[in-house]
């Protein structure tokens, strides 16, 4: 078996290498980053509510504190090398451009009916250009606003664009919320179109020969 | 079509480069899904080589950290409108169990690497050169609350005594059993000072009569109170919660 043909079937490639070891690298650092985070919200709750322990990374306070200081490299990091790349070889370009308002609203409109084409795995609908965009946009806030809570000082001015300290803490959190959310729709989505799972592994897909 | 069997007519001669790229791929898929299996299959908050790579992670983030101060970066300050009332009791131990330091039989300690070890008395204290600062204190656990503290900066305790201001740690002891050690660096910022009023009063026993060391470029609990003993030293002293696991240098 050969990776170009197979009996009336073609493979095509979907993910370059980079952006399936960062996808999962990121997979890794962001499950690590939101329960550690849940345990560090429960030290002292912005809201009337706890994440449930079985929830949460690090046992008490200090061991959360400690992965989450410890997962932010790998976060960051890996964020850098997947936007590099993703800027520097077109692919953002691509694969998430362009992006109009319109088609995003008919694929959404289309995915809640059940009606989302998913033929060419190799294209991303307007749907998922936005979420995947959105994604990036949010996990960037997360960092930024985590920067600007862990050293609201030696990085005052960035801390000051959000509100000081505790505008920066609330933006935290609801990035939080909105990478989970995503996070939530995304692996739905990949419940429902269960073959783009070996895909984001192996980088290819099977097309089907017309 | 035309496509497909260019392929196939190249395949002889690329066979062994794909079976290449494909033990390749396998190993490197390989790769990430065993980074996926560690944190499934390591027991998370008991597993030793665990808990080691995160502490090591957190002397990595202490060198970060350090590298990242700036000694001439102040930390904000707010008018005296923006003070929290009450302002928060936080301690290992609960408001009823604060401590009684008698003010008149008081005496700091000093040793380490300080030329003048003599102890000194709270009168004496109080005569040095007092500065005031609206600066807010950040809880390791998140939230944050203003405050008012005056005193003398502590690095004009610290050449007053003459310690030896090239040494690495500064280490507190305190009365109530807590303790901490600050970097050098931080001691002599600007801001750092050895509090003796909290909200222009003599600061009562819950905030840490009869000093506290007030740094706002640091989270609280790295902010000693009912201080009894300070000392310089080249090896790092640790302290009450930096030995649980809190980070070191925590600093804001």
């Amino acid at each position: 078996m050969t990776a170009e043909s197979v009996q009336g079937r073609d493979w095509v490639r979907v993910h370059p290498l980079v952006v399936r070891v960062t996808h999962w690298i990121n997979a890794l650092a962001v499950l690590t980053m939101v329960l550690s985070g849940w345990q560090i919200y429960n030290a002292s709750p912005l809201f009337a509510f706890d994440f449930p322990a079985g929830v949460t990374l690090g046992g008490w306070l200090a061991g959360a504190l400690q992965w989450h200081f410890a997962a932010m490299w790998l976060l960051v990091v890996n964020g850098v090398v997947y936007v590099t790349y993703g800027v520097a070889s077109g692919h953002f370009r691509r694969k998430l451009l362009p992006i109009s308002p319109r088609a995003v609203l008919r694929d959404i409109a289309g995915a809640l009916r059940g009606k989302l084409a998913h033929e060419d795995l190799s294209v991303y609908n307007a749907a998922q250009r936005a979420a995947y965009l959105a994604l990036v946009i949010a996990l960037a806030v997360l960092v930024l606003s985590g920067l600007a809570i862990w050293k609201p000082v030696q990085l005052y001015p960035l801390a000051s664009l959000m509100g000081d300290y505790e505008g920066a803490r609330l933006l935290h959190f609801f990035a939080m919320v909105a990478v989970v959310l995503i996070v939530v729709v995304h692996v739905f989505m990949v419940a429902v179109v269960p073959r783009t799972l070996p895909t984001m592994i192996t980088g290819r897909a099977r097309r089907a020969t017309t | 079509m035309t496509k497909k069997s260019m392929g196939s007519s190249f395949e002889p001669h690329r066979s062994g480069a794909i079976a290449n790229l494909e033990r390749r791929l396998f190993l490197r898929q390989g790769l990430s899904l065993g980074a996926l299996a560690l944190l499934a299959g390591c027991d998370v908050t008991d597993g030793e080589s665990a808990q080691r790579a995160l502490q090591a992670m957190s002397r990595w983030n202490d060198a970060a950290q350090g590298w990242l101060f700036n000694p001439a970066r102040l930390a904000p300050e707010f008018p005296e409108n923006r003070i929290t009332t009450p302002f928060p009791f936080n301690a290992f131990y609960s408001e009823d169990e604060v401590i009684d330091v008698d003010g008149g039989r008081y005496k700091l300690e000093l040793s380490g690497m300080i030329a003048e070890r003599k102890p000194w008395t709270l009168p004496e204290l109080y005569a040095l050169p007092q500065v005031s600062q609206v600066t807010r204190h950040i809880c390791v656990e998140g939230w944050s609350a203003i405050g008012k503290w005056s005193g003398v900066r502590f690095s004009e305790f610290l050449k007053r005594v003459g310690a030896d201001l090239s040494a690495k740690f500064v280490g507190f002891k305190c009365s109530d059993d807590y303790s901490t050690s600050i970097d050098m660096a931080t001691a002599l910022h600007p801001q750092t000072i050895l509090a003796f009023r909290f909200a222009d009063q003599i600061l009562p026993p819950k905030y840490g009569f009869p000093m506290k060391l007030r740094i706002p470029t640091k989270l609280g609990f790295k902010n000693p109170k009912h201080i009894a003993a300070i000392f310089v030293t080249n090896s790092n002293p640790g302290g009450y919660w930096e030995d649980k696991g809190y980070n070191w240098f925590s600093g804001s």
